[in-house]
């Protein structure tokens, strides 16, 4: 059911249910970016979640039924697949494979979808070259921003330059987040199952987000922006949260 | 059972850890101090990335072949003249000891700092056998007085202001009052000279035990290690069955990344290597030794998707990398281990239906797995011990439906789109402004602390289908 011969120049996008559903400006951000680079993008149409929520619950019957779904749905081609987000990319590269191993037919399909699965900023930072080359100082926009890195794009799938690479390149003027590698304390269900230990180490992230003296905190995965969203919307603070794509936009 | 539940639950210690305004920030300093020791003294070694691999595949080597190793330790320290025990649990160990000491008449024990000799509750046993006991780590003696125990595996007292110590020092042991910790330490110091000249059985842990030649290796940075194996005339070393390494060589491995992970040192100002009692000629060292080997839950998690845990070498790294232990510190775990280790080890030992709660205390934000110095890959075996909990019926109702509603839309995409057409009318109709700022139970505890977003009018997929359509449209030049 693959296609043998993918067009040059084709992706597909994976835009995780965060974005379908909360923020969906960040999908069209997402697609503008990688349009502007010539790439056409298809979105594969039927896809939901990628099952992490159940996963990480410990629920993998629920999980796995969700990662075969979601196969199903990637594999129709075999272009490289977008994914903006750490979490939803970690859950397809790392996951996928582990959670499905022995099943005869989803364990090599799991294995091949992770072999073309690329987080947003990692597939234009490492596959596509963008941002080696940083902005000179007169194409700067003069907003100022910072950057947090979230938990499983910087751990879970090892990317720690692309992000910051990119901004810089954008023009931004990209400032400090002090501790920025500590978590917001989303971690998914957690934030509900455990909501005290979360929204203290929320609020450790807000003051420091705060602190940085930025108006736009960025990040690679819409899933943290929308807890740190949300707390920066009950202390009434002024500053804005944007995933990436909006800010590389053109 | 092997480690005992406390009768206060997991949220209510939670809840009691969150509201200690002093405790959070003391945690919070130690925290980052540490952390930035640890990442100054890697910095400094080199090829300090190889030496963690080698490290994690001694260890690794070593938990494979257990049994093998085991028996040679113990033929080797019988061989140096000790004596060697087996503990299948706690209580034996505690017996075994007790009756170590009783049999050398003794009334009085010194101890050096052991988290196993605190996971099998030894102290109790021997006080209750009439034999005083005293620990002669300056915070575990703190901790003893105050009749507490250590809130971090490395810093037992760190939950405490130097006023505390003094205080509890002033009151318990009759030091005078200071809040001076240089007085406080030269105080201890004093009274600690009097118990190792008369103490009758020194007990200690073990950091490693050395397969090849029943060296017991340990590492304090106050002396009172080497003083409490030398000066009894009974040493006891209490270890966990795990602790061992095959050779010298490959201690030599373990301790270039123990103390620099644990406090950023090189290596710890006492490194003791002890291979039996006193032979005839030395000067000094203890008449007998004696070594305990504590399983007590250990050899049930060999084999099993948890035997990863048992490289863990103690350095206590991944407290200090946590989040969440920075915000509830080590008593809120309920466990001698606390943190990420202890996250894992507890449910490990103790069985996943006792402590469910730990594994969920977690949002697997995997620092714990970037700083240990073996590369335990705890965030995996916490999944692990949530599907495991899953499987046992331990998930709350409202999880287990939610998740299995989810499955149901999410592989169906069509129910999928109307179940998030349907939740963003709702989200939308009860917010104000694009906000939630209060969901129902069993999701009100996310709106406690910040606002939930309104789901968007238009989702994505439809946004881009018209955005195209339109652009279709241009493009064909109606």
């Amino acid at each position: 059911m693959s296609d043998p011969s993918p067009a040059p120049g084709r992706v597909q996008l994976f835009v995780t249910c965060m974005i379908e559903a909360v923020r969906p400006e960040a999908g069209l951000a997402v697609v503008d970016v990688l349009e502007a680079l010539g790439l056409t993008v298809d979105y594969p149409e039927d896809q939901t979640c990628c099952g992490q929520p159940a996963f990480n619950a410990g629920s993998w019957d629920d999980a796995a039924a969700m990662a075969r779904h979601t196969l199903d749905v990637l594999s129709r081609s075999d272009a490289p697949i977008i994914i903006p987000s750490g979490s939803c990319g970690d859950m397809v590269r790392h996951h996928y494979p582990r959670l499905l191993e022995g099943d005869p037919v989803y364990g090599p399909l799991a294995a091949a979808v992770a072999e073309r699965a690329f987080e947003f900023s990692e597939f234009l930072y490492d596959v596509l070259g963008v941002g080696r080359e940083a902005a000179s100082p007169a194409e700067t926009t003069g907003e100022k921003v910072t950057n947090h890195p979230s938990c499983h794009l910087l751990r879970g799938m090892g990317v720690r330059e692309a992000p910051r690479a990119l901004l810089s390149a954008a023009g931004v003027e990209l400032v400090e987040l002090p501790n920025a590698e500590e978590c917001c304390g989303f971690g998914g269900l957690f934030a509900v199952k455990m909501s005290d230990i979360s929204g203290a180490m929320l609020q450790r992230k807000l003051d420091a987000i705060e602190d940085s003296g930025a108006s736009t905190v960025v990040s690679c995965d819409v899933s943290c922006l929308i807890h740190i969203a949300g707390g920066l919307h009950r202390r009434g603070s002024a500053v804005q949260t944007k995933h990436i794509a909006e800010v590389l936009r053109p | 059972m092997s480690l005992p539940v406390p009768n206060v639950t997991f949220y209510e210690r939670v809840e009691d850890a969150l509201a200690n305004d002093y405790q959070r920030g003391a945690f919070d300093r130690a925290s980052s101090r540490f952390q930035a020791l640890r990442r100054n003294a890697l910095d400094a070694l080199p090829a300090a990335e190889d030496i963690r691999d080698r490290a994690r595949a001694i260890r690794a080597h070593t938990i494979g072949k257990l049994d093998v190793y085991l028996a040679q330790f113990a033929d080797a320290v019988e061989a140096n003249g000790g004596h060697v025990h087996w503990a299948a649990d706690a209580e034996t160990a505690r017996r075994i000891v007790v009756d170590i000491a009783t049999a050398a008449g003794a009334t009085l024990a010194v101890k050096s700092k052991s988290m196993v000799t605190e996971e099998i509750h030894l102290n109790e046993a021997l006080e209750a056998a009439g034999v005083r006991t005293v620990e002669s780590d300056l915070g575990e003696y703190i901790i003893q007085l105050a009749g507490e125990t250590p809130s971090h595996i490395i810093t037992p007292v760190i939950h405490k202001t130097k006023e505390q110590c003094g205080q509890i020092l002033h009151e318990k042991a009759g030091v005078p009052l200071t809040d001076e910790p240089a007085e406080m330490t030269a105080a201890v110091r004093e009274k600690m000279r009097e118990v190792f000249l008369s103490a009758d059985v020194g007990i200690s842990g073990a950091n490693f035990g050395v397969a090849e030649t029943g060296t017991i290796c340990l590492v304090t940075n106050e002396g009172n290690g080497r003083m409490t194996t030398t000066l009894p005339r009974v040493h006891v070393a209490v270890m966990g069955i795990e602790r061992l390494v095959p050779t010298l060589a490959d201690l030599s491995v373990m301790l270039q990344v123990l103390a620099r992970s644990a406090t950023g040192q090189k290596i710890t100002v006492y490194t003791n290597l002890v291979s039996g009692p006193r032979r005839p000629g030395e000067p000094d060292g203890p008449d007998e030794m004696h070594v305990v080997l504590v399983d007590n839950g250990r050899s049930r998690v060999l084999g099993t998707q948890m035997a990863e845990i048992l490289y863990c070498i103690r350095c206590g790294a991944c407290l200090n990398a946590c989040p969440v232990y920075r915000e509830i510190g080590g008593h809120a775990y309920g466990s001698v281990y606390p943190g990420p280790v202890g996250a894992v080890l507890t449910p490990a030992l103790g069985g996943v239906e006792n402590w469910s709660e730990l594994p969920q205390a977690s949002s697997l934000c995997g620092a714990c797995r970037e700083v240990c110095p073996v590369r335990i890959d705890i965030p995996r075996m916490l999944l692990e011990l949530r599907h495991e909990a899953d499987g046992a019926g331990q998930s709350p109702a409202w999880a287990g439906m939610g998740l299995a509603a989810f499955r149901t839309a999410a592989t169906r995409p069509g129910l999928f789109r109307a179940a998030v057409s349907l939740s963003s009318a709702g989200s939308r109709a009860l917010g104000r402004g694009g906000w939630l700022g209060k969901l129902p139970p069993p999701l009100s505890g996310w709106t406690d602390t910040r606002d939930f977003p309104a789901l968007a009018e238009k989702p994505f997929s439809q946004q881009l289908r018209e955005r195209r359509a339109e652009k279709g449209k241009d493009e064909d030049g109606t």
